[in-house]
């Protein structure tokens, strides 16, 4: 256990705190204990407690009740061996690189609810994309909030990238029209576009986000090529709920879950892979552009797991 | 927003309110349903479990078994509980709501939260519910970290400065050049805060906000600046601004800032989403401060003073009459109401008289939000679309009409039906429509003033079942909502609340 790859320590550190909470909550609990119903209590609370959520917490619960009656599980050392092999499971081979265009620029748009992260989210991927060697522009068309544009252009600044923007109150549509015509005609690898947050829940918002998406798709074949939904870490079940409607507003590729290195404990990623199948790409874990790393589910079911340090 | 909690607790005591008597097994088993409907609310689990036990045993010491109506009885101390968790016994509802004004001024209010909680936006309404009741002003930019931050509360307020309804000043105070890379300027805005506190006094401001940055409660530096903050201004009030879909991690991150600063009050935010809105109680029950606000909405005004009394019969699908019936009168006068009553009653009501209850309706919020608060609407109402322009389209089929042609629907034949249509751009058959679903309710407004209490309640919710869903487009189709089961439904529901006083 002791050999986690150094490329996910710092992972693990980001982690810290949900490996606090949760594994050592789980390496206290469990070892030389035998299975009766008050361990399997604690572990319950645990799992609730991560925002693991109750059907799937119940599910794994069911497991190893199952497991200990077959006799596969006998002691709690094995059932933190059940738990890990289980969600290491929900995670098969999927698809978690960006998708980017094979020609001309590709298109990234960024949606989720009010104050999920979605601007420091941008200037991360901005930061990575940069650091593979790509050209970026960014497309300011959170139109509404307040400043939405200006924190836009403060990280287009800081990463020295290029940045399309229109009138505070514009049509974000519009926007996302110049930025595609901006990209092609500077022959761009990456847009990035901005959307204002908006709840799942209002029904003209999200309208408003298939519009912005056939507008691009009129403009560069297959775009956007990925749409990604920045999700809340501390966010509880109702996560799942903003994964649902966003998918099927904008079709959603990918999930940035953001804000990770809170005390969150990041069950909620486990939630939402049983419910939907989109596949999470990458996690913040803190404020600065470096703070990004692409999500493994090796890595974060290892480090929810690990030893101490 | 509660209204997914308010499902589970019914799915419980359906199965409950059926039965003449029950066990104690049976107690528990209505109570597990509340279990997983609390926690799939995102309510913390200790806070849940220690709920669920409270409720056993008061229905177990209240003797609820071998009580008639056990299923209400237990509504009654789910509810008693739940009051009691959000906020105060029903008895001290009567806490003095909105925000302490101190004298000699400034009343200094600090903002506080995670990032993204919604800090920015509620400084702004904050600052158009003291416009409002006259207070003056200062929105105190104390953001360094986050980009744009200060940009943003600036144009808020100007918002709030030029449309906002009142006649207090709301000014704004920042030091751009402050502002640094995130985590580079720890500290300074202490700095900040006390000059605006010198402006603030200068200037005579009644009160002051300071919009501070969002920082992880694990931080320590961050958070050792607001200390400092706190210590250096000694703000009246400090409050806490959380974000209502936050999931289990509410309970230590409402600690950690609570342990720091003995948080005042709490505001919830993003209430108009339909999380379930367990961080309520959670943050309530860890930091046992009150919650003071709800966010509900974008706008400026979309703030609503916190009831733990109303909050509590929403979250049992009660509805909130109450806040129905403050909206109501924030836009129509006594007198009017008066009048009108009168003109419903002689059946004199016309299209003029409903078309002005149509705008004022329409001012008090969106249609899908006020007919939430209606007992039993607001789980019939979820995922429905209310398509809010096709009341542009009723407008617009009255204003086609002649004055004759409003006072008296009645002689509004074909031919005029085509020429009120074309007018309003629609088809002959919605204004046939809308002249037969009109006829109607004033006739049913009429039959009603000579009804007694009991009869009237009955009538009104036939025509909310009846008529009304006609007149209001978009709810045809919606299931609950013309549906007979339905209505049925929500008078079980609402008579014990009745019958126990």
């Amino acid at each position: 256990m002791a050999l986690i790859k150094s490329a996910f320590s710092r992972f693990r550190t980001g982690l810290g705190r949900t490996r606090k909470g949760f594994v050592f909550g789980l390496r206290s609990l469990l070892p030389g204990r035998a299975i009766n119903d008050e361990l399997i209590r604690d572990i319950e609370r645990l799992l609730i407690q991560g925002d693991v959520g109750v059907g799937t917490t119940a599910r794994l619960i069911d497991g190893i009740k199952a497991d200990h009656r077959d006799g596969k599980l006998s002691r709690g050392e094995d059932v933190l061996e059940y738990l890990k092999r289980e969600l290491k499971a929900l995670w098969p081979n999927d698809d978690r690189e960006l998708r980017l265009a094979a020609e001309g620029p590709t298109v990234i748009l960024v949606t989720g609810v009010n104050g999920a992260g979605k601007t420091t989210s941008i200037a991360k991927l901005c930061a990575v994309l940069q650091g593979r060697g790509r050209s970026v522009m960014l497309g300011a068309c959170d139109t509404f909030r307040a400043g939405a544009v200006r924190q836009l252009e403060v990280w287009a600044d800081r990463l020295g990238v290029e940045i399309v923007k229109g009138q505070q109150g514009g049509d974000p549509a519009a926007v996302a029209f110049d930025a595609c015509q901006a990209a092609m005609s500077r022959r761009i690898d990456v847009l990035i576009l901005d959307t204002a947050g908006r709840l799942h829940t209002q029904d003209p918002l999200m309208r408003q986000l298939s519009k912005i998406r056939s507008v691009v798709a009129r403009q560069i074949e297959g775009a956007p090529h990925e749409t990604l939904l920045v999700l809340d870490a501390t966010a509880g079940q109702n996560a799942l709920r903003q994964a649902q409607q966003f998918s099927d507003a904008a079709e959603v590729t990918g999930i940035f879950l953001a804000k990770l290195d809170g005390t969150a404990r990041g069950g909620i990623v486990i939630a939402i892979k049983e419910a939907t199948s989109i596949p999470v790409k990458f996690v913040g874990l803190g404020e600065t552009t470096d703070d990004i790393e692409p999500f493994d589910p090796d890595a974060f079911v290892e480090a929810l797991f690990a030893e101490g340090d | 927003m509660f209204d997914r909690l308010s499902d589970g607790f019914s799915g419980a005591f359906r199965k409950l309110s059926g039965r003449g008597s029950i066990s104690e097994a049976n107690v528990r088993e209505a109570i597990d349903e509340v279990r997983t409907a609390l926690l799939e609310a995102d309510v913390h689990f200790d806070v849940v479990n220690d709920f669920c036990s409270a409720v056993v045993q008061d229905a177990l010491g209240r003797e609820i078994t071998s009580s008639l109506k056990p299923g209400q009885e237990m509504i009654g101390i789910v509810h008693e509980r739940l009051v009691e968790l959000l906020g105060g016994s029903p008895e001290d509802g009567g806490r003095e709501p909105g925000i302490l004004h101190v004298s000699p001024g400034p009343t200094i209010v600090m903002m506080c939260g995670l990032q993204g909680s919604g800090k920015t936006t509620t400084c702004g309404k904050l600052a158009a519910y003291l416009k409002k009741r006259g207070r003056s002003v200062m929105l105190c930019a104390a953001d360094l970290q986050r980009p744009a931050a200060v940009e943003q509360l600036e144009t808020v307020a100007a918002q709030v400065a030029d449309d906002a309804p009142g006649s207090a000043t709301v000014s704004f105070y920042c030091e751009p050049d402050k502002v640094a890379e995130y985590g580079k300027a720890i500290g300074v805005a202490v700095k900040v805060c006390q000059h605006a506190l010198q402006r603030a006094r200068k200037d005579g401001i009644d009160t002051l906000i300071l919009d501070t940055a969002g920082r992880l409660h694990v931080n320590d530096e961050l958070m050792g600046e607001l200390s400092r903050i706190n210590r250096t201004l000694s703000p009246h009030q400090v409050f806490l601004v959380v974000d209502a879909m936050t999931g289990q991690d509410a309970v230590n991150s409402a600690k950690a800032f609570h342990e720091r600063l003995e948080v005042d009050g709490v505001i919830l935010t993003k209430f108009d989403s339909d999380t379930r809105g367990g961080a309520a109680l959670s943050v309530r029950t860890v930091t046992g401060a009150p919650i003071r606000f709800i966010g509900v909405g974008e706008k400026m005004d979309a703030l609503e003073e916190f009831y733990a009394e109303r909050m509590a019969g929403r979250i049992l699908g009660m509805g909130d009459v109450v806040t129905l019936v403050e909206k109501a009168q924030e836009q129509i006068s006594e007198d009017e109401a008066l009048k009108l009553q009168e003109k419903m009653a002689k059946g004199e009501m016309s299209m003029d008289d409903f078309l002005a209850q149509l705008r004022s309706l329409r001012k008090m919020g969106s249609m899908k939000q006020l007919l939430g608060m209606l007992p039993g609407v607001g789980q019939a109402l979820r995922g429905a679309d209310i398509d809010e322009k096709k009341f542009d389209g009723i407008e617009a089929m009255i204003n086609s009409m002649t004055p004759a042609e409003r006072t008296s629907p009645k002689r509004i034949d074909n031919s005029r039906r085509r020429r009120i249509a074309s007018g309003a751009g629609t088809r002959q058959q919605q204004v046939g429509q809308l002249v037969k679903q009109f006829d109607m309710v004033s006739k049913m407004s009429r039959n009603m003033a000579s009804m007694s209490m009991g009869d009237r309640v009955r009538a009104a919710k036939q025509l909310s079942a009846g008529g009304m869903g006609g007149l209001m487009p978009g709810l045809e189709g919606v299931p609950g909502i013309r549906t007979r089961g339905s209505t049925k439904a929500s008078k079980g529901r609402f008579k014990p609340k009745r019958r126990r006083k």
